[in-house]
């Protein structure tokens, strides 16, 4: 359900389209960086009033929000990223909407992120982190 | 009625322009913590790509052999994604689409690429073009690095752009940094030797 509406929105607001993307990684247009720029404080403030009021999820648990600890696979991994969003002007979530709207040729782009996760899972021993 | 008919209708017709940004961005904002609320959920598309590869080719590889169903609600997700793609593309098929920044059209048009309607260019994003190695590089090579990256990294624009510096986690602002700066280079020096 929260996927759909996602969905819909990434589609409508023109964030699954890779012209788009060379427009927001040439500082030519405002929409993308108008939607991080209202997405990540409404989630900020919201978490910051669920953590305040201490809201229990819907089986009345505590929230509970996993701390990521660093390691060097977080700069390795978010250049080899950077270069293939720049290029495919899509993150994986957008490749799924693009599938959904009817484009055949995203499946390509699907079934390479899954060998590039499978080969980087391959590889995790031997990679810095 | 008829009210609510044209009530109903104007919504659609409202629902299929474009969403401006100040729409978009607090629906993708609430995702998050309806997420948490839904059962301790952390936002991050890029782990489904892990899940499918569990789920399918897990292999002798550690990293792969987990309590993938734990975590269904994340192939959930990403088949919503699918969903809201279609309801988004063909049922509120876009009427009149957000144009483009004229430089930007500018510049794509100087690299030999048509800014059409379409989320794609066809000229490197179809089947039919898809011979060179030039375009199998943006295409194959590109979505390689993208479940590569995300993996090595430990998420995408969803789970470190928004739900990680949402929860100011410092790991994921040094991913975000990093991994845009990386995407203005590729954009703007890579993908244009790749096109010409």
């Amino acid at each position: 359900m929260f996927g759909i509406v996602f969905g819909i929105t990434l589609f409508k607001s023109d964030a699954v389209s890779w012209f788009r993307m060379q427009e927001m990684f040439r500082f030519q247009g405002f929409q993308m960086f108008g939607i991080f720029m209202t997405a990540i404080p409404t989630a900020a403030l919201t978490v910051f009033l669920i953590r305040k009021f201490k809201i229990k999820t819907l089986d009345h648990e505590p929230v509970q929000i996993p701390t990521k600890k660093f390691n060097w696979g977080y700069v390795y991994g978010a250049i080899l990223f950077g270069v293939g969003w720049g290029l495919t002007g899509a993150c994986p979530g957008p490749i799924y909407v693009q599938i959904g709207s009817g484009l055949s040729i995203a499946i390509l782009t699907l079934i390479s992120a899954l060998a590039g996760t499978w080969v980087y899972s391959y590889l995790k021993p031997k990679l810095p982190h | 009625m008829l009210l609510l008919n044209t009530i109903i209708l104007k919504l659609i017709d409202l629902l299929r322009q474009p969403w401006p940004w100040y729409v978009a961005g607090p629906i993708i904002g609430l995702t998050v913590p309806l997420l948490l609320l839904a059962g301790n959920k952390m936002l991050g598309i890029s782990s489904s790509l892990r899940q499918i590869c569990a789920a399918c080719f897990p292999g002798e590889i550690s990293f792969l052999k987990y309590k993938w169903k734990d975590q269904l609600w994340n192939l959930f997700f990403a088949a919503g994604l699918l969903i809201g793609g279609f309801i988004g593309g063909v049922i509120l098929k876009p009427v009149t689409p957000m144009p483009i920044s004229d430089a930007t059209v500018k510049t794509l048009n100087s690299y030999g690429i048509t800014v059409t309607r379409n989320l794609l260019p066809t000229e490197v994003f179809s089947w039919s073009h898809l011979l060179t190695w030039q375009h199998l590089i943006i295409v194959v090579g590109g979505g390689f690095l993208v479940g590569f990256g995300t993996r090595y990294s430990g998420g995408c624009t969803s789970g470190h752009g928004i739900a990680g510096l949402s929860t100011f986690q410092w790991p994921s602002l040094v991913a975000v940094v990093l991994f845009f700066a990386s995407g203005i280079l590729t954009a703007n020096f890579l993908l244009p030797l790749l096109l010409k």
